[in-house]
């Protein structure tokens, strides 16, 4: 009975919430710039919009081009169900199950960049080149840092490496969780393209990279594209939320998911506003110093 | 049941005998018996097999033979037990399917028509198949070592089957002196075993047990440089991307799919003789296999021929199979038994994995050559259009490679990756190995097979035709198309079915732990984790289906059009404007060019109507480069002085051999 409320719950927040969080980002860069801004609930009349279009195709593009996009949603809404939301065991978690997250997210990104080279465009191509370099060099911190937290709590699962054990982790090995949730920010930054690693905003500048891979996609298509981002934001967050606020309890440990959920989406807002885009050959630096980060975590925890 | 093992390879030697017979007066039979007899073979042997599988009891057969190797007498003993049956399972359906594959791809094979090559290249496909299936079950070292040089030298014939280009000729040569200088290693570990134990057969080497723990890991060094030359492990791989793109790529898919196992095999069964591995040795395997597995993907990644970046991701996944041995011998060394049997079926399950996504690629890329003539990368393109079938099938294999759930090469993926977790939790040495090198290792070769995956199918079948070839290509006939349906069902079933794999090769872990029957508890959490992955995967199925139902009612009765590709407001573009495989590869090319020795050579374009500009990039391959080339010439100088002893003539190598034979008699008389 439990488990089916954290179903129903963690859906309705993949589902219906995570666009929120767009908007928190876009109010916080606009009031940064000095603009009002769009009204926070800006992506939903987005969604809605884009749901009730009809859709353009490139002639070029196949089956693929059209796949692409459910792929990549359904596989972030299944890892979505995997990542335990604020202390709640998962709904559908399992011990082994953070394996399964990393090839999720390897699904979702495969589907938009074989969908983008489709297109036969040089500049989705050029998009999905940079998109499968930097997943290839952001990986390793991934799995590292998913490897120091498994170490630290003796499981497999990523319900029992943020579950309640967390809180005598830090105590026990903080600066290692210190540096992993280092790593696990830049990783993070990275999977969602956002400063310093790509630039959402620049439509139709070569410098972008996940952005540029979705030029084509039209209508309904960009809808699920567009909600993916959002899940992605969300999922990926609540792994970094949850590392770094381990809060006890069901009510103050959700109000503490909740707070730091929108906490982060303003410090990303921040961080955009505040910073500019990396040239791109700095960026394997920058991702190969969050591995870094992660193996010192290893070292701290292997003493 | 044994009987049929007998059925199999007489089938597969009628099949050879027909098709070189009839190849001349009727071709198209010789091709159809030819393939009809690796089909029977392969379900005459998967009789037993299947059999083994489901028992986990050895099946054998012993016929007595009037050959003598020195004192020892010698029988013809074939068996199948659970770790041969690992590899039967991969073998004779690859075997049949790229048999029924060359039926139709032989036929077109351009510009190669000759009836009488075409009766060799059945004869020696059947016969290589035969050879195979005979080396994972000998049990004799003479007959295992017979088999293998047959493997050998069949395999080199159809790797030269092209023999009118140069090129083909030297991956010939390099083939043929790479397996040979492997097999002198194998000839030393077979006679010192067969010193050791009075006798040549495998029963005898198992009883063995004292073996100094000094022999034993020397015997075990030798088996991974002479097993691991045929596997393809790094740095012995130099003759892998020569020769799998020569042959003919029915041939290449069962070369690289089933062939290179038999070298895992190879160190498998060695592993059984020598008793309680010393602890170094799995070191030396998992560091060996994560070398191979990185250069081979890096490679793999930076080439701009199809079959040469499968062949190179032949070195790659060999290379996951070779960390999945180290681990398992790393957990029973240290008595950790859980830890050896994720080890062992990770590396068990990704050969039988391999075997089918590499046998599917390898056939789909031979679908692309014959429809375009070429394997050139920037010469294809739009493929999926034009070859709808071909397209999905290989973009399914693409994605089985690169390790993508709900596909088969997640699952080997899964468990290699489990077991490396499992070492770091548990063992008590060697987490800082495992930790800072294996882990972050294994998740640099995903994501940059997910590179070249996306890189091979994505340039090759999606975007527009990049010239003629593949503008004017043609979907391959049903005779192609059907065994690369029924490989792909395999890796999707394997692949939806987690536990499925695991289940195959359950009794030949328990071989390879050396604890027959215990072993149910150490991988049942395996089993039940993966029942649950494969729980998740149909959630994802569910989740898109629903999102593919809601999208056709979203756009039904919509106005949805067809337009070109948005060219940023560029209203011109032209198919050579895409992004090509070289610059697809370039910014993780440049990352790694120490290791890949990447060169380019460009002619920038000049001046506001520049006339001219040009492009082109290489790599070179370290082990080759620096290790065997200058090796090979320094031999080839010192060796220069017995020249005269090669004539070229028949009559004086008969002679040899007599004065050979006659010496040898004499020492014997003497001794």
């Amino acid at each position: 009975m439990i488990l089916f409320l954290t179903l129903v719950y963690q859906c309705a927040l993949l589902l219906v919430v995570s666009p929120l969080l767009l908007g928190i980002i876009a109010r916080t860069k606009a009031r940064f710039a000095g603009r009002v801004g769009p009204p926070l609930l800006q992506p939903y009349w987005d969604l809605l919009r884009l749901l009730g279009k009809g859709a353009v195709y490139s002639r070029t593009t196949t089956w693929l081009f059209r796949a692409g996009p459910m792929v990549s949603l359904a596989a972030l809404f299944t890892a979505g169900l995997l990542v335990p939301f604020g202390g709640l065991q998962a709904p559908l978690g399992f011990s082994g199950d953070l394996l399964l997250f990393i090839g999720l997210l390897a699904l979702s990104r495969f589907a938009t960049v074989l969908a983008a080279l489709d297109t036969g465009s040089s500049f989705e191509g050029m998009g999905a080149s940079r998109e499968v370099t930097f997943a290839a060099l952001a990986e390793p911190t991934l799995a590292v840092s998913l490897l120091v937290l498994a170490k630290g709590a003796g499981h497999l699962s990523l319900s029992g490496i943020l579950g309640a054990s967390l809180v005598q982790a830090w105590a026990e090995a903080g600066p290692a969780l210190a540096l992993v949730a280092a790593g696990l920010g830049i990783c993070f930054l990275t999977e969602n393209c956002r400063m310093p690693v790509d630039d959402p905003t620049t439509h139709l500048e070569l410098t972008m990279i996940h952005e540029v891979m979705v030029l084509d996609h039209s209508g309904p298509d960009f809808a699920f594209i567009l909600h993916g981002a959002a899940m992605k934001l969300m999922v990926l967050g609540a792994v970094l939320v949850r590392l770094v606020l381990p809060v006890e309890g069901v009510p103050a440990g959700q109000a503490a998911f909740l707070t730091g959920l929108v906490v982060l989406a303003v410090a990303v807002g921040v961080l955009e506003s505040a910073l500019a885009r990396l040239r791109l050959l700095f960026i394997p630096q920058f991702l190969v110093a969050a591995a870094v980060l992660a193996a010192f975590g290893v070292v701290i925890v292997l003493r | 049941m044994s009987a049929f093992l007998l059925v199999a390879l007489a089938a597969q030697a009628a099949g050879a005998v027909l098709g070189f017979l009839l190849a001349r007066s009727r071709p198209e039979w010789a091709a159809r018996a030819a393939a009809g007899g690796a089909a029977l073979g392969a379900v005459a042997g998967l009789l037993p097999t299947t059999a083994v599988v489901l028992t986990g009891e050895a099946v054998s057969l012993r016929l007595p033979w009037s050959l003598v190797a020195g004192e020892f007498p010698i029988d013809f003993h074939l068996a199948v037990d659970p770790l041969s049956a690992v590899f039967l399972l991969a073998i004779l359906p690859l075997s049949a399917l790229t048999s029924l594959y060359g039926v139709e791809s032989l036929s077109s094979h351009a510009g190669h028509g000759g009836s009488r090559s075409q009766g060799a290249a059945h004869l020696f496909f059947n016969l290589l198949v035969a050879a195979m299936v005979l080396v994972v079950t000998a049990r004799n070292a003479v007959l295992f070592l017979l088999a293998w040089e047959v493997m050998a030298l069949s395999s080199f014939f159809l790797i030269a089957y092209d023999h009118e280009r140069e090129e083909v000729r030297e991956a010939g040569r390099i083939y043929l002196l790479a397996t040979h200088l492997g097999t002198a290693f194998l000839f030393v570990l077979f006679a010192v075993l067969g010193g050791c134990a009075r006798s040549y057969d495998f029963d005898d080497f198992a009883a063995l047990g004292g073996l100094s723990s000094g022999l034993a890991g020397a015997l075990f060094l030798l088996a991974v440089v002479g097993f691991g030359s045929k596997a393809g492990l790094v740095p012995f791989h130099v003759w892998l991307p020569h020769a799998y793109p020569a042959a003919p790529s029915h041939v290449s898919a069962l070369l690289s799919g089933a062939m290179s196992k038999t070298g895992i095999y190879g160190l498998c069964r060695i592993l059984l003789f020598l008793g309680p591995p010393g602890g170094w040795w799995g070191y030396v395997l998992l560091g060996l296999g994560l070398a191979s597995a990185l250069v081979g993907v890096l490679f793999a990644l930076a080439q701009q021929d199809l079959k040469r970046l499968l062949a190179y991701s032949s070195v790659e996944n060999l290379g996951l199979v070779a960390m999945g041995l180290g681990l398992g011998l790393l957990g029973r060394s240290a008595g950790l038994p859980v830890l050896a049997a994720l080890g062992f079926a990770a590396a068990l399950v990704h050969c039988v994995n391999h075997a089918f996504m590499k046998g599917l690629l390898f056939l789909g890329a031979g679908a692309v050559v014959s429809a375009t003539g070429t394997r050139r990368l920037d010469r294809l393109g739009g493929l999926l259009q034009r070859m709808p079938w071909t397209g999905a099938l290989f973009c399914l294999g693409a994605a089985a490679m690169a390790g993508i759930p709900p596909l088969n090469g997640f699952v080997s993926e899964w468990l290699l990756l489990s077991a490396l977790f499992e070492a770091a939790l548990r063992h008590p040495i060697i987490p800082a190995f495992v930790c800072l090198v294996g882990v972050p290792g294994l998740a640099a070769v995903a994501g940059l097979a997910a590179a070249c995956f996306a890189k091979g199918f994505g340039i090759a079948f999606c975007g527009q035709a990049r010239g003629e070839a593949a503008a004017g290509a043609r979907e391959c006939g049903p005779g192609m198309r059907r065994p690369m349906v029924v490989l792909a069902g395999a890796c999707a079933t394997l692949g939806l079915l987690p536990w499925l794999g695991v289940g195959l090769v359950f009794p030949a872990v328990a071989q390879l732990e050396a604890a027959p029957g215990l072993s149910s508890d150490w991988l049942s959490p395996a089993l039940a984790q993966l029942r649950a992955v494969g729980l998740l995967l149909t959630v994802l199925l569910a989740a898109l289906v629903g999102l593919v139902a809601l999208r056709k009612r979203l756009l039904a009765g919509r106005d949805v059009r067809e337009a070109g590709t948005w060219g940023c407001g560029f209203t011109l573009p032209t198919p050579r404007m895409q992004y090509s495989g070289s610059s697809f590869s370039r910014p993780l090319g440049l990352l790694t060019r120490v290791v890949l020795g990447l060169r380019s050579r460009s002619t920038p374009p000049v001046g506001y109507f520049p006339s001219q500009a040009a492009f082109a990039s290489s790599t070179t391959d370290l082990a080759e480069a620096r290790l065997y080339t200058p090796l090979f010439a320094w031999v080839g100088r010192r060796v220069e002085a017995l020249r005269w002893l090669q004539q070229g003539r028949i009559q004086l190598y008969l002679l040899y051999i007599f004065v050979t034979l006659v010496a040898l008699l004499l020492w014997q008389a003497i001794a």
